[in-house]
């Protein structure tokens, strides 16, 4: 109960944090802000399989391209609203996590890996090869007079900034709330030890397929928010590239920690808006920082930050 | 009086691509009993233990504990019935407190008083003061004590401890038999082992496993005496 009111608390003081950097930061900042915080999401959703539950996956981006191609396709072809283009990502997200979660999940460890990659490629391949619907490489552009949410316009900066602090701020204490419950605990005993809690009468199966589920759904909710914020579909967010980047997010930032995802996240934003400035070489100095980090802070950032000082981070 | 019969098999077999490690074995576990399960290297202990917790699946046979075929339920269903288990091998949840070792296990029995279900568990093995402590900084002996509070913490109805003295010092295992006789009467004990010090003072009624098959079952005194016990033990025809 205390480590629940602690958590809520932890992540209060960070919501509101957040919102009072867009009245401190100048618009660039803001902006950027904006959208690290939807791929800080993303980066939760993958957090929630990989930190908490131990199953690396490599086919993530399915499950953010899921959301946004849910909401996407069901606002271009069937003009639905904001609204309900939202609630159709969440539930493409939702069954393609859970039929994609119910295969891999026959596999473990390596394999698990490799299926969930094969899983995403396919994915991708289906997106192109349904070019006539999904524009495929081009992609497509949600039009501006339809990115409106209960009258609220989120073409505007301002909006957008808040619109992606609420959906950060829901999702967190979704997160908060299933790591501090026996459901969370229990995804974190299969991640330490999968066959004692299996010998503890865990139905360790149900739980990941839940995990991946859960995980899928918030990833989706990340990748419907992404269309909808910036107004743009396409086959890019199916690639691996976009499946590796919650990985990486999450090691930097602090794999099993709630507030790791954004820490990582906005790290690698600036990590690499920084050097591209210093640099046409930018990924090689983006590759040093990642190497001195996995170095000296092998747990993340908020990895170590648990260990050192706030023993009691959630 | 009869006791009722909380663990029984009919039968039971493991077949390993033609090697046969348990072979037909009946096996009756009345409620409230400390059971030994003894024998040499290689008798098929760890396999029939392992059938009997789900970890193995069985080539023919059938199991029944508490009144019920159990013999296709899968090992979580198993315990959740009201099996607990230890390996022989301390498996514990090394990163995490003593004390999440053994919630981990109590909330799966019931979500009701967590932490003074905990409390209690620990006390049993004396281990209270150390809740906080992580279970991989434990000494070797703790952390088997560790996984015992584990197993106690869900109240079983059958508690199988497979080799629980295993690497422990005489005045841990001491200690451990103190613990085990404590326990008669609230829950049935199934204790594979190898020390027979342990097996002699702690266990009602024993059970000889020799190449997959029961050689003998009796009292402590029976089997002591029993020539047949001697010779699969000492390996020669005329002991």
């Amino acid at each position: 109960m205390i480590e629940q009111i602690r958590t809520s608390l932890f992540h209060l003081l960070l919501i509101a944090a957040l919102a009072g950097l867009y009245f401190i930061l100048p618009e660039y900042h803001s902006g950027v802000l904006a959208r690290v915080m939807v791929l800080a999401v993303y980066a939760m959703g993958y957090n929630l399989l990989f930190g908490y539950t131990g199953l690396l996956s490599l086919g993530h981006a399915l499950f953010f391209a899921a959301g946004m191609y849910g909401l996407g396709m069901a606002m271009q072809h069937l003009d639905l609203s904001s609204s309900l283009g939202i609630l159709a990502g969440l539930i493409t997200a939702l069954i393609v996590s859970a039929v994609i979660g119910f295969l891999a999940l026959r596999t473990s460890g390596v394999a698990f890996m490799i299926v969930t990659l094969m899983f995403a490629q396919a994915g991708y391949l289906t997106i192109l090869w349904a070019g006539e619907y999904t524009r495929g490489d081009e992609g497509f552009v949600i039009q501006q007079s339809q990115r409106v949410l209960s009258g609220i316009d989120l073409s505007d900066a301002g909006n957008r900034y808040f619109a992606a602090l609420v959906l950060f701020a829901i999702c967190l204490f979704i997160i908060g709330w299933i790591v501090c419950s026996g459901f969370g605990k229990t995804l974190v005993a299969i991640r330490e030890n999968e066959e004692r809690a299996r010998m503890l009468g865990y139905n360790v199966q149900r739980h990941k397929w839940l995990a991946v589920i859960a995980s899928g759904v918030i990833s989706g909710a990340a990748g419907a928010a992404y269309a909808l914020l910036f107004g743009y579909v396409g086959a890019t967010f199916a690639t691996v590239q976009y499946s590796i980047f919650p990985l990486l997010y999450v090691l930097l930032g602090g794999a099993g920690t709630t507030i790791g995802p954004l820490i990582g996240t906005v790290f690698m934003f600036y990590l690499i808006d920084f050097s591209s400035e210093l640099t046409n070489a930018y990924l090689l100095v983006a590759g040093v920082a990642l190497i001195l980090l996995t170095l000296f802070a092998p747990q993340g950032l908020a990895g170590e930050l648990r260990k050192r000082v706030m023993p009691w981070l959630p | 009086m009869a006791a009722v019969t909380l663990l029984s098999t009919k039968g039971l077999t493991k077949q390993y691509a033609g090697l046969t490690a348990v072979s037909n074995v009946d096996f009756e576990l009345p409620a409230g009993q400390i059971r030994a399960l003894i024998g040499p290297n290689g008798a098929g202990k760890s396999t029939f233990v392992g059938m009997l917790s789900g970890r193995i699946e069985s080539t023919s046979g059938t199991v029944r504990f508490d009144n019920r075929d159990i013999t296709t339920l899968p090992a979580h269903r198993r315990i959740a019935a009201g099996m607990a288990y230890t390996f022989q091998i301390t498996s514990i949840f090394s990163a995490l407190s003593v004390h999440e070792n053994v919630a981990l296990a109590a909330r799966r029995a019931s979500s009701r008083a967590v932490n003074r279900r905990v409390t209690d568990a620990l006390d049993r093995v004396n281990m209270t003061d150390r809740q906080k402590h992580i279970a991989s900084d434990l000494s070797y002996g703790h952390q088997r004590l560790l996984e015992i509070a584990m197993g106690l913490v869900q109240q079983p109805k059958l508690f199988i401890l497979d080799e629980p003295t295993q690497g422990l010092s005489t005045s841990e295992i001491e200690s451990f038999i103190q613990l085990i006789k404590s326990l008669a009467g609230d829950t049935t004990i199934l204790l594979i082992e190898h020390n027979m010090d342990v097996v002699m003072a702690a266990a009602d009624y024993i059970t000889v496993l020799n190449f997959g098959e029961v050689l003998a079952e009796g009292t402590v005194e029976e089997i002591r005496n029993n020539q047949e016990v001697q010779r699969a033990y000492l390996g020669t025809s005329h002991a």
